[in-house]
Formats: C-alpha cells, structure tokens, sequence
C-alpha cells in the first residue's frame, strides 16, 4: 500500500461512521425548520409529541472510563457520552442518512475539497455559555493535537494532510480537504463539539487529555447534548439530568429532551442486567443475548421485548496464517501447513452447520453468514456469493483433491490423516466470558468431528485471547466476533487490508502475504476514494468475493439486536446500530410521566 | 458394634451399587453422551406412559413423540397419536462395557422415537446418559485423586511423625503452605502455562494430580499424630530393641496403626475430591467439552437463562446427593468403628 494513502485508511478505519451512501449530497438546508419567535434556530423534530417529565433507568455492563469525548474508546462511554454532546452533522441511526445537527446546513464545494458550514444561532451549552463558530475552531484544533491522542484524529487526515477548518464568521465556517473524500460530511459524525470557554485554559496547561474523569464536578464540563452530568457515585451509577439549554422541540414547541434525568447503573454482567430489568429496576435493556431475550419475553408483563432485526455484528472462525516463526513447533508447523490449504478452509466452511448454529445459539434470532455483509446491512452485499447448505460430501471431496485421506483408528472410527499420516486435530479458541461464541465452537468441533477432525475448544479470558492472536501467535483457530459501527465497508478497512491491526488472521502484514491480500488491500484503496456509489460497490463487491473464495474468515452467523423496554416508554424505536436504544434518547418520553420511572 | 459393623457393610452395599450403575454406564445409559440431537434442545424429560390418550391402558410402558412447537425454540408438545414403546435390552450406539468390552445392547431404548429419561441439554444431547457418563470420569477423578494424596499423606506423614526432628518441620511447614495456598487461583495459573491442545485423557490426568498433589496435607497431619504416639508404644520399642530397622517398624508396627484414620480420611476424601472436580469443570479448568463430568454439566447453569427456564439442568447436582451422602455416612461408621475399637482394648 502506498504511503499515500495509509492516513486515509487508518482515518477511514477508526470512523465506523462512514458513509453509507457513498456520494450523499449534503443535507439540504431545507430540512431543518427555525423558529422566528426565538432568537435560538431550533431543530423541530418531527416524531410523535411526548409528555415532559421522569426519569428512565438504565445497565451499563461496566463502568464508562471517561467522560471525555476526545480519548472515549469503551462502549459504556461511548454511551453516556452520546447523550451528552453533540455534533454538526448527525447520522441518523435509524435511517442511516445524515441529517444536520449543529450545522444548519452544510455545503460541499463542486471540486469536493470545501465544506462551508452555517451552525445554528442561539445555540447554548449546557451551562447556558453560548456555541459559534471559535468552538468549533477550538475543536478541531484539540481533535487534531496529536498530543491528545483523540481516536477520531485519524478521521481528519485526508491524503496525509489534516483537515482546515477556517473561520469566516460567528455562525459561518469552511473545511478544508487536501483530496475529495467519499464519505463527504458523514466525517463530521461523533465530532463532540468542545466548550471552549471551559476547556481552554486546561488545553493551554496540557491538561486536556487527561480530564474528563467521571469523578469532575458537574460544573467543569458542558456540552451540547441533551443531556449534562449531575451526579457520579464510584461503582454505582452516574445521572445525568436534562440540559435544559437544548437546541431541539418536538413539532409542538417543546423544548427536548422530555427526560427529566437518566440514571445508568454499573451492573457486572449480561445476566445482572437481565435480573435488573425483570425485578422493574431498570427501564431499558439492551444487547441481549437470545436466551435471556426469550426468558423475558416469557414473562413480559409491563414490557415490551424488540427483536430490531440482524445487526452488523459477524462471528467467524479463523486460522492461524501467520508466517511460521523459528520458534514454532515441528506439530504446529505441520498445523499451520493444512490451515494455508484454501481447500482446507474451503473444506472446513462446507462443513459447518450454519443452521444448527443459528437455531441453537441465537434460537432463531440470527442469520446465517457467508460473508461479513449481514442482512442488516442491504446495500453492500454482494448477491452473487452463494449460500451453500452445509455438505460434508463436498468436504470430503475438497479434503481429498488437498491430499488428505482417512483411515480407521484404534476404536474403528475413521479419522483424517495428512498426506504424511499425521491425523487432523486443532485447538479452537473462544473467549470464555462470552457463552454464545463459545457454543458456536462446540457446534464446529462437533461437525468437524464427522470429518474425522478432532478440534478441541479451549475458552480463554478474553485478553490472553487476543494475546495469542495478535501478539505470541500462538494458536490454531479461533472463533471471534466483530461488530461494525456502521454499514460502509470503511468501518471494517482495518480487518481486511493486510496492513490492518484487526487483520486476524495475520495481523499487520509489513507486505501481503498473498496475491489476494494484495488485491484485497488495492481495492480497498479504490472504494474509498471512488467518487460513485456504484464503484465503490464494485470494489467491495470483488473483495467479497475474494473473501469467499480465500475464506480467511469462515463467517458463522449474526445475531439480532434484541432489547426490551417498559411499556410506558413512548418514541423507543430500537437501531441496529449502535446506541441501539439511546439513539433518539431526547424524545424518549415516558406516556405516565407522573407516577413512573424507575426507582 | 454390631449394629455399627451391619451399617457399615450396608453403607458398603450401597456404594458398590451406585458405582456399579455407574461402571456400567454405557449399558444403563440409552445414547452416546456426546451424540447432538440439534432439533431437540433443552428437551424436557420425556414422560413415560401407561395409559394412551384414549385412556387405554397398555401392559407395555411408551413416550409419545417430542415436537417442537410451531414458531418456538424450546417449547415442545407431545404428539399423541405417536406412541413410542419403550423397548427393554435393544441395541444402539455402541459403547464399551466397563472401559473395553466393545458393545451394542442397552438396558432400554426406543426403536421409532427417542426417550430422554431427564431432558436434553442446549445441544440436545441426552441428560441421562451424560449424567452416567460424567459420573464414570467425576468418580474415577475422585478416587484416584484421593489415592494419591492419601499415598503421599500417608508416606510424609507417617515419615514426619516417626523420625521427628527436622524430617518433622520440613513436612509440616510444607503441609502448611499446601493448605494456606489459594489453590484455585494457583490452578488458574496453572492453566494458562499448558498447550491449548491437551487430549481429554491428559487433561483428565492433570485435574486427578492437581487435586491429589494439594490435597495430601490434611491426612498427612493426621497420620503423623497417630505415627507420633505410635513410635512411643511399648511393642514398638521392643522391636527397636530387638534391632528391627527403620523400615521393618514402619511397615510392620506404625502404619498398620495409622489404617483407621487412613480409611476414615478416604471416605472423606473421595466425596471432598469428587467437588474438587466438579468446581474446576464448572469453572472451565477441568475435563474439556464435549467429554460430560459431573462439573461441566452444571458449568451451563452459570447462565441465568438456563437457571431460570429448564429446570432437569439441575438433574447432575442430585445424582451427587446420595453418592456423598453414602460416603461421608460411611466415614462417620468408620470413625465410630475405630472408637469402638479403640476402647475395646
């Protein structure tokens, strides 16, 4: 890969926001409507007219780490902080378009280097300080400091050059790129607008990065979302209330969010969560696995159990194809030696029983897989990829023309030896916390196991997981999962390109390793500075096909994106992306706002 | 001491008949203990019948046939126009009986249909079965677990008790740490060191070690007591006096001593050994799926989803009931024997 465009893709990768629809024209200024009465531009919203008042209650599964929206990597902070700031150009989640926010309008020059942007007036932190465009300026000036380490940084390198944000009035601002960029203003997606009057002064100490911690008074921060910090307690809970300063109404006038406050709880694990939700202490539940999902859907009384549909989440088994180092083992040289086979691979993908592993780990509520485009993702699957039902003749077929043969072992089973006699046996790993991958692995060793293939599932705490994959190497196969922040092959660039941390099979290659890690890693490259839809899909078209044919990934299943919520709650409209439930948590409202709310 | 001699051989009975059923396993059982039957998870326990839907009774007892209901995952409906016989000495998946005589015949078993006697599992693999199956590694865990430590307890124990002095410290300081240590976060780490691939029979043969390896420093405390007090009597300075050596005495005089504890320590330790293995299953340290133990059996019940809704998972916990109960009854006889004994002379 050229060096040319190695900011580019990193950029691309960390956004999981990019763009869904290749080349979106801008929102039109059209959209948003203002209201003349005030002096603040409001954003109307147009949903369904809720009651002002009460509090909903929710799980987090750990704490968030930092309230910081510059260095937030984790998903509880993630979380909380999408319900406190806001940004200029907002991907709705629910209809995967942008939409304006904080940006009234947002214009793309016709060489596609400038973006003017006009910001909303009258806007205020939650603090009641009011936004313009020195904000902004400040923050992108934090966002591109690479002291700070910002994830998002990468975003804002195009060709190697950051992007240029220059002031041309209060409310009236021009980005600049050194390249026309694809994803256009879904780049400016997640950007947290900073409240520079509360955070220059830190910045000019060198301090910036290092605050945010969630212990801060409430009176150190502000921000632009719906919502502000009042309380932290350690190990407990943290609240936000309603920033009363907000700069969206619903249809009638009233001034969002509806919530008077949102309590996130730390609860330690999947099944707390569950519990909490049952007994009525939490209002809101998401990322259920689908056991826990039927149990309550058994019991709803007072709540009401979604199945959203397939989520972006794909689980897939993988190999070792790391190059063999001086120190590996004669036995997984020889190992290694089968899983660079592609008709091994091949062999093991017809194999699998994607059904069974749909039906018995997500009892239905799942799809089965054949590449890492989900269902829930319409507009970049390749429909040519074939959907082979599991066969185990067809197995045998593609073992036998790699070399592979059978004989009887000492109880009379047939077990399958190696071109050298060596019989085929492999450990499988999976994390240990997490009950579903590991099912989805016993399920395989158990239909390996008709192919004469002794695997072996070995579950690992999730960190010395990662540890053999992408540090010491050691290892055989692996069953993970990865879940896309967004529908556009970008989000998922640093998996494919061979370059790419997350490229497990063999992580950042310095070169690929193979001819089609090579052409993986240049079309990737082309989809992301084509211009149309339709080239972009093209690309990412073939490197779903290369992914087939290769199956560095044998892709299993996707689950769906199951939640649950009290009944009382109005406007909960469940996305398959994430935040599955607090995406639209400012007209969340509760329909019996009096006596409810969670205690 | 009649009364307490008759209950020890009931005791005794009692046991033998337990492991029996569990030596013969693969006959008693109805199917393979790793076979999937992936249309029918968490099947509950399949009821037998004697009467048919039309109130008819039949001399021979049946199942109905198992379904899964329209639309659901879990939820099955007996189909009652199928009767299934139950089937008495018929031949199906083949086992080997008692470890190696290759066969085919099982106690019972249905030509048309299935009986899960206790349910079936996530997988659908057969409860019954897998409970007989765990119980053959679970309770072979246990014994030999508990040989070795009594082996060693015994040895460095009755070696501490007799030669005293330095012998003495260096025993009993390390019996010390071995109690003092957190063995599980220590297995924990254990873990992590060994290769990923480890046969079930290696991975069987480390959790015995391990669990035998920590656990000789109780019996060993105890039988250097007894060793201690033995050395003292008179018929073993006698002996000494005749100039038996070291070994003679010990082999002859002091251990024969240390038998009643030695027993009593066994019963206990069995049962003790048995959990030892049930809790590194359950934690994921012990015998790999998709081999069944008792410990892994129960490992699914860590999910709430499973607690909550199928209630035949808990099944692996009572067939432990009376196996324990049985042991520790039998160690309470034997104590209470050798009291006997004891104001005998």
């Amino acid at each position: 890969m050229t060096a040319k465009y190695a900011h580019a893709i990193r950029r691309a990768a960390w956004l999981g926001l990019a763009l869904l629809l290749g080349q979106s024209p801008c929102p039109a200024a059209a959209t948003p409507q203002t209201q003349p009465a005030t002096k603040t531009e409001f954003l109307v919203l147009q949903d369904p007219v809720g009651k002002r008042g009460g509090r909903i209650v929710l799980s987090l599964r750990a704490e968030p780490k930092t309230l910081n929206p510059m260095i937030a990597a984790d998903a509880p902070s993630r979380e909380v902080i999408g319900a406190m700031q806001a940004d200029l150009i907002h991907i709705n989640r629910s209809t995967q378009l942008t939409e304006p926010a904080l940006a009234k309008s947002c214009k793309i020059s016709k060489d596609g280097l400038e973006y003017a942007v006009e910001l909303r007036r009258g806007v205020q932190f939650s603090d009641g300080h009011a936004m313009d465009a020195d904000d902004v300026l400040f923050t992108f000036r934090v966002y591109l400091d690479e002291s700070i380490h910002a994830p998002q940084r990468d975003l804002l390198i195009v060709d190697g050059k950051p992007i240029e944000a220059r002031k041309v009035d209060a409310y009236h601002l021009v980005f600049r790129v050194a390249k026309p960029y694809g994803a256009g203003d879904r780049l400016f997606d997640g950007l947290a607008i900073l409240p520079r009057h509360k955070l220059e002064k830190t910045y000019a100490e060198g301090k910036l990065a290092q605050s945010g911690a969630l212990s801060v008074s409430p009176a150190e921060w502000a921000g632009l979302g719906p919502f502000r910090l009042k309380e932290y307690v350690a190990g407990q809970r943290i609240v936000l209330e309603r920033n009363p300063f907000y700069w969206k109404t619903d249809s009638k006038g009233t001034r969002l969010p509806y919530l008077d406050e949102i309590v996130f709880l730390f609860v330690p694990s999947a099944d707390a969560q569950v519990l909490r939700f049952e007994s009525g202490e939490t209002d809101i539940v998401t990322r259920l696995g689908a056991e826990n999902f039927s149990v309550l859907s058994r019991q709803a009384h007072g709540f009401t159990m979604t199945d959203a549909g397939a989520g972006l989440e794909y689980n897939f088994l993988f190999f070792n194809l790391n190059e063999p180092s001086a120190k590996s083992s004669a036995e997984s040289l020889r190992r290694q030696a089968w899983f660079r086979e592609v008709k091994f691979r091949q062999a093991i993908s017809a194999a699998v029983d994607r059904a069974a592993i749909v039906r018995l780990v997500y009892q239905g509520k799942g799809a089965a897989l054949w590449g890492p485009v989900t269902p829930g993702n319409k507009r970049w699957a390749n429909t040519e990829i074939k959907h082979p039902a599991r066969s185990l003749e067809r197995a045998r077929e593609l073992l036998r023309e790699a070399g592979f043969t059978w004989k009887g072992d000492a109880g009379g089973e047939q077990i399958l030896v190696d071109p050298h006699a060596n019989p085929v046996e492999f450990s499988i790993l999976t994390s240990a916390s997490n009950a579903d991958r590991t099912k989805m692995a016993t399920l395989i060793a158990d239909d390996l196991k008709q192919l004469g293939i002794r695997a072996q599932v070995v579950p690992l705490e999730f960190r010395s997981l990662l540890d053999r994959v992408n540090q010491t190497k050691e290892y055989d196969a692996c069953v993970l999962g990865l879940a896309s922040f967004d529908a556009d092959p970008n989000s998922d660039i640093n998996v494919w390109i061979s370059s790419g941390g997350s490229h497990f099979w063999n992580p950042s290659e310095a070169h690929p390793a193979t001819a089609w890690e090579a052409e993986i890693d240049k079309l990737m490259e082309q989809q992301l500075v084509a211009k149309s839809f339709a080239e972009r899909k093209k690309s990412y078209d073939r490197v779903q096909q290369i992914l087939d044919e290769n199956q560095p990934f044998i892709f299993l299943a996707t689950p769906d994106i199951l939640v649950g919520a009290k009944d009382n709650i109005g406007n909960f409209q469940p996305t398959v992306l994430e935040p599955y439930a607090l995406w639209n948590v400012e007209t969340l409202f509760l329909r019996n706002a009096a006596e409810s709310g969670g205690k | 001491m009649k009364i307490a001699s008759r209950k020890r051989h009931a005791l005794v009975l009692f046991l033998i008949f337990l492991h029996g059923v569990v030596i013969a396993g693969g006959f008693v059982a109805p199917y393979d203990p790793i076979q999937q039957e992936r249309e029918k998870p968490y099947a509950p326990p399949t009821a037998i019948h004697f009467f048919d839907a039309q109130g008819r009774f039949h001399l021979r007892p049946f199942v109905f046939s198992q379904r899964v209901k329209e639309g659901s995952f879990d939820q099955y409906e007996d189909d009652t126009a199928v009767r299934v016989p139950v089937k008495f000495f018929v031949s199906g998946a083949p086992y080997r009986l008692f470890g190696f005589l290759p066969a085919r015949l099982h106690l019972f078993g249905a030509k048309e249909g299935t009986i899960h006697l206790l349910g079936t599992d996530g997988y659908g693999r057969d409860l019954f079965s897998r409970i007989l199956y765990g119980g053959q590694i679970s309770l072979l865990a246990g014994l030999l677990a508990a040989s070795v430590s009594l082996l060693i307890g015994t040895i460095v124990g009755g070696a501490a008790g007799y030669w005293g002095g330095w012998t003495d410290s260096i025993a009993m300081r390390a019996a010390e740490l071995c109690l003092a240590l957190p063995w599980l976060y220590l297995l924990f780490g254990v873990r992590a060191f060994l290769p990923l691939l480890v046969s079930p029979v290696k991975a069987f043969l480390i959790v015995v070690i391990a669990i035998g390896a920590l656990g000789w420093a109780r019996p060993a405390r105890l039988v250097r007591g007894v060793a201690l007090s033995a050395k003292e009597r008179d018929f073993v300075r006698v002996a000494r006096g005749f100039g038996a050596s070291n070994a003679y005495i010990l082999r002859r005089h002091i251990f024969p001593q240390t038998k009643s504890v030695v027993l009593t320590q066994a019963a206990i330790l069995v049962p003790q050994f048995i959990l030892a293995e049930v809790t590194l299953s359950f934690l994921g340290l012990g015998i790999p799926e998709p081999a069944p133990s008792w410990g892994n059996l129960l490992s699914s019940l860590q999910q709430y989803s499973v607690l909550s809704s199928y209630w035949w998972m808990y099944l692996p916990a009572a067939a432990m009931v009376p196996f324990f109960l049985g042991y520790l009854a039998l160690a309470s006889a034997l104590q209470e024997g050798s009291r006997a004994a004891k104001i005998d002379l």
